[in-house]
């Protein structure tokens, strides 16, 4: 019997759109230079209009966040300091359904996702961080490590709420204020945040949010008034800012781009390994830094995995990110979906096997269906460059040796994945894996605590978990006190 | 009496207030104690304040035995899980603060502004100690650098059932920085209040019953020091005991109950405390907390 | 079958075999289930379920005091369930009430299921096992439930619960053989999956989770390794096996998340009562009133549904 699943359409009502956003600067709601749109890619409508900030208005940013912090936040005690990140904290959990709803409209992604996974994670950011805030002396950064002032921060498109999560809350919890701009197609969450401080009577410019494009980030980047910097973005930028960084002398960290190799032996528990690989790269529409976005398979289980990631592939659900079913939502925007196209393009030039589970694409907005190539080897651009859509590249091994060797020959090394039930392998593979995050029979895990970060070009510095403390701190000794 | 002259009288004594109940507070519950038992409680004043129950060895066993039941349940969540719900505990504390400044003062004596700064203290006590549920394996944990081709990580873990002699001084800061730092770790306990001032911590029982605490997490037991004490400290399903409310106890009391706590090697607390309202250290966290080292091979 | 008759030769290479199949990571499983559990079957797609699973019903009592009376109820409820819903599958009752269940249900499409073999322990000899069985099929039941030697299982005497299944299929005749792996006994997703594939190596027409005895009974973690188990079995053998989740599932919601997860592990051909039941017994009613909340837009309550 056929059992189709009827429309379960989550209800935008939830969301109050304004018509129009200022910028989040000193507390307040204020006008900007000028301003532009966001769409809703699954379905391309104009959702608001949002203010550009322009370098004026980032430098009001700047100084209302210098303001904040050398007349209120550096001098208070992290008790309470704590106490304003766990009303935060507090708040977004209160308000989820509607930040869930929102993020899946501005980004694309399901509705399932963000509400079971971002939401969550960017309250739990909180949480965990609320509780540093008074105990940075038994971090390991000495009795009473000192933040560093006002940090600049810039945020990627794909997980809008939950980098600007990773981002503000140990950089508060630090003591630190913070200016952040978020990623020019996804600002809506940013700016309901904004309001959730507003709510929790955050101090005035303790957070500061200034929309805008690339220009925006650019001079954020680049204002002398900015302490230190975090980046989440492309490997390309990244590069940028590390070079204008090596002439300022800010302190920088950096959470660039992947081409995680997830590799499956032939004693994994297939199951649960397909379900990896699927979840590897096809959650949020791989548009993910640590996706698993080449599938290394030895050679002896490779008709029996492909044959049941193909199966399993089948029974993923494309379409509206607000109905409650769907797996795989919009790409994020024309521009990204044009990149995709393009190195699928290159893929099958180059002589790789295409294939996607059928799959009918909505009409409007930005679409591309979940697609593995086969017959991959490491010289094709598909094996190289980071994709960032919902596309597997498969290729094969014999050895655990060559499955090391292959894995690593890449310039990114943010995370890997390996599946195998033998726990001395799973071992012998994570201390030779040159990644920053290796996910052994399981993948796309994320939680507070845990560091996350990269090796070599996937960018370098740690967030989560006691680690992550360091980038917001002075622990050098080297900032103006 | 006539009706006019009745409702003359309940004029002059204006509203009469309905008086609290003081129980044990055991497995989620509130029973009195199976003795049948009360002893009276008098204020800073000397006043009659109200009669609390007077545990009694059966109500320290079956106290125990909730609190071996929680064990699993409690140490087997997730340290966020656990940190969500002391912090919960703060937020219900705070929304009672007037009421727990009233039972201080009540209590001790003192200002009204001297008891509202003992309930801000506590309620901040309590959210420290809630912020270190998922931090606690980061600060005391860690892999071990051995020579040889083996992975090998050290975690703290809960040391199981602990019994708890809260400080006889301090009746809510006091009781607050000994019951924290052995619940947050995953550890679950037994209880005993101040035998002088033992009615602020039954209120705090009605706070953790009604902040998704789950039933036998905290078991309170109000009553004799010395009649009591000395039934868990012998209890060889308790695992560790905190002597804080024996302390200063007449005779040898906290000695008596350390060699008996031998008898099964509880791990045995003496961190005597001057100044509550000091940042308390990792002290308390680490006495009820065991350390486990795993090791396993890398290789192919 | 040659191939499964080879691989059960000896109790090694069944031991082989069986420890050979992949493993089963909990987690991960785990985490699927749960996935699945998120899904959200509304409108359409939500009528179709509750009728598809009331059909799916194997309507139970199992009770120290069931009666003919009791068993005469039951079955009145499975042919007509009432507010026009459709019969259950089967229903399902000990073998010395079969009688009872076989006139009860006389004229419907309902069938009688019978337990067997000792059931619940299954700790008895295999004679008296299997005449447990041949009792309850002269007596007229269309389906045996057997539970299977947990305890030879555990002790990895895979040879021995092979061989008595293989017996008991033999005694079933026409009757349909479904297997109780007492998957709330076996510790491990790895045992669900070995058991599930020695019970059909050995000629289960169905692989059920629970005797509804035990907690746990069944859940979604464990029926999701048997599907996939039937899933593979069928490539691997040209035999098409069904699933029998039972003991705890007491709402439609709880039936509806059965029915995703097997749609989207084994697939569309077992969402048929022929490869897929419920053992149930309060979950007809919240069926019922779910199925009339759908039709009448109200809420009902027990007062609207018969006890039976």
């Amino acid at each position: 019997m056929r059992f189709e699943y009827s429309p379960a359409p989550e209800s935008r009502a939830i969301v109050t759109l304004r018509d129009s956003y200022g910028l989040f600067i000193g507390g307040s709601f204020v006008p900007g230079s000028s301003v532009f749109k966001t769409i809703s890619p699954a379905s391309e409508e104009v959702l608001a209009e949002v203010t550009h900030a322009g370098p004026e208005d980032v430098d009001r940013a700047v100084a209302a966040a210098r303001q904040a912090y050398e007349r209120t936040w550096s001098a208070m005690p992290g008790r309470e300091r704590g106490k304003y990140l766990f009303r935060i904290a507090r708040l977004i959990q209160e308000r989820s359904r509607e930040l869930a709803v929102l993020e899946t409209i501005d980004n694309g992604k399901p509705i399932r996702e963000s509400r079971d996974v971002d939401v969550p994670l960017a309250a739990a950011h909180f949480f965990y961080h609320a509780g540093w805030a008074d105990k940075l002396g038994y971090a390991g950064f000495g009795p009473s490590p000192r933040p560093l002032g006002v940090v600049g921060q810039v945020i990627p498109w794909n997980f809008p709420l939950l980098m600007l999560a990773w981002k503000v809350a140990p950089a508060l919890a630090c003591g630190n204020t913070v200016v952040l701009k978020p990623a020019e197609t996804t600002p809506l969450t940013a700016l309901l945040f904004a309001e959730i401080c507003q709510q929790a009577d955050l101090p005035p410019g303790v957070v500061n949010i200034v929309t805008g494009d690339g220009a925006t980030g650019q001079a954020l980047v680049a204002h002398p008034g900015i302490d230190k910097i975090a980046f989440t973005g492309s490997t390309e930028v990244g590069k940028e800012i590390a070079r204008a960084c090596a002439v300022s002398g800010k302190r920088l960290t950096l959470e660039l781009g992947g081409k995680a190799a997830n590799v499956v032996f032939d004693d994994a528990p297939v199951d649960q390994a397909v379900e990896g690989i699927v979840n590897g790269i096809f959650f949020n529409q791989g548009h993910v830094c640590c996706a698993g976005s080449r599938l290394l398979v030895q050679e002896s289980v490779y008709d029996d995995v492909l044959a049941a990631l193909r199966r399993r592939m089948g029974t993923l659900r494309l379409g509206d990110p607000l109905d409650k079913n769907t797996d795989v939502g919009a790409i994020n925007s024309r521009a990204q979906l044009d990149k995709i196209s393009e190195l699928v393009s290159s893929g099958e030039a180059e002589g790789a096997s295409r294939w996607s589970a059928p799959c009918p694409l909505p009409d409007r907005g930005f679409w591309f269906a979940p697609t593995v190539f086969t017959e991959v080897s490491q010289a094709h651009r598909i094996a190289r460059e980071e994709i960032f859509g919902p596309v597997l590249s498969v290729l094969t091994f014999r050895t655990p040796a060559e499955a090391v060797e292959k894995a690593n020959n890449t310039p990114y090394g943010l995370s890997a994945g390996v599946w195998t039930e033998k726990g001395s392998l799973i071992l012998w593979m994570a201390s030779r894996l040159r990644a920053g995050v290796v996910w052994a029979n399981t993948f796309n895990r994320f939680d507070p605590s845990s560091p996350f970060g990269g090796y070599k070009e996937s960018g370098f510095g740690r967030e989560g978990g006691r680690h992550g403390l360091e980038a917001y701190l002075d622990v050098t000794g080297s900032a103006d006190v | 009496m006539s009706e006019a002259a009745e409702v003359s009288v309940a004029a002059q004594a204006g509203r009469i207030a309905v008086r609290k109940t003081y129980k044990l507070y055991i497995g989620g519950a509130f029973p009195r104690s199976e003795s049948g038992r009360s002893f009276e409680v008098t204020g800073a004043g000397g006043g009659f304040l109200a009669n609390a129950a007077l545990a009694s060895r059966k109500d320290a066993r079956d106290a125990v035995v909730a609190a071996r039941k929680a064990f699993p349940g409690w140490s087997g969540a997730t340290a966020y899980n656990r940190g969500q719900v002391l912090y919960r505990v703060a937020e219900v504390l705070e929304g009672r603060r007037a009421q727990f400044a009233d039972e201080v003062r009540l209590a001790v004596g003192g200002s009204h502004k001297s008891a509202f700064a003992e309930v801000d203290a506590a309620v901040d006590r309590w959210v420290w100690y809630a912020g270190w549920s998922d931090k606690l394996a980061q600060v005391r944990g860690g892999a071990n650098p051995v020579a040889g081709p083996y992975f090998n990580f050290s975690l703290p873990e809960p040391t199981g059932v602990v019994a708890v002699l809260a400080p006889q001084d301090s009746p809510l800061l006091g009781l607050v920085s000994v019951l924290a730092p052995a619940i947050v770790s995953g550890n679950t306990v037994v209880v005993v209040a101040s035998e002088k001032y033992p009615l602020p911590a039954v209120t705090l029982a009605e706070v953790l019953a009604t902040s998704d605490v789950p039933g036998g997490v905290v078991n309170l037991l109000t009553g004799r020091v010395a009649e009591i004490a000395p039934w868990l400290a012998s209890h060889m399903d308790v695992n560790a005991i905190d002597l804080a409310g024996a302390l200063d106890a007449p005779g040898a009391l906290a000695d008596d109950l350390a060699v008996a706590a031998a008898e099964n090697l509880k791990r045995v607390v003496r961190l005597p405390v001057s100044d509550w309202t000091a940042e308390p250290g990792l002290d308390r966290m680490i006495a009820t907390l065991e350390t486990k080292t795993v090791w396993h091979p890398l290789g192919v | 079958m040659n191939v499964a008759g080879d691989i059960a030769a000896s109790e090694q290479s069944l031991r082989r075999f069986l420890h050979g199949l992949p493993g089963v990571d909990e987690v991960g499983a785990r985490a699927r289930a749960e996935t699945l559990a998120t899904r959200s079957i509304k409108t359409d797609s939500k009528r179709q379920a509750i009728d598809l699973a009331i059909a799916m019903i194997d309507l139970t009592t199992l009770e120290g005091q069931d009666t003919p009376g009791k068993v005469r109820a039951i079955c009145a409820k499975a042919r007509q369930p009432g507010y026009g819903a459709p019969p259950v599958a089967a229903v399902c009752v000990y073998p010395d009430l079969v009688p009872e269940a076989v006139a009860g249900v006389a004229g419907s499409s309902v069938k009688v299921a019978s337990v067997a073999t000792a059931f619940p322990s299954g700790r008895a000899a295999l004679d008296v096992k299997l005449a447990d069985v041949k009792s309850a099929v002269a007596a007229g039941a269309d389906e045996v439930d057997m539970v299977i030697d947990r305890g030879a299982f555990l002790t990895g005497r895979y040879g021995l619960v092979s061989e008595e299944i293989t017996a008991v299929r033999a005694a079933c005749g026409d009757a349909h053989l479904k297997v109780i792996l007492e998957t709330g006994e076996l510790g491990t997703l790895d045992n669900v999956r070995r058991a599930s594939w020695l019970a059909m190596l050995a000629g289960a027409d169905f692989i059920k989770t629970s005797t509804g005895k035990v907690t746990p009974a069944a859940t979604l973690p464990v029926t999701l390794v048997m599907l996939e188990a039937v899933r593979d079995y069928r490539d691997f053998a040209d035999r098409q096996v069904g699933v029998k989740p039972a003991g705890g599932i007491r709402t439609e919601k709880d039936a509806v998340r059965y029915l995703v997860l097997v749609n989207e592990t084994a697939g569309e051909d077992w969402l048929d009562p022929r490869y897929f039941r419920i053992g149930a017994s309060s979950l007809l009613n919240d069926l019922l009133m779910q199925r009339e909340r759908m039709a009448t837009g109200r809420y009902s309550g027990p007062d609207y549904m018969t006890v039976d």
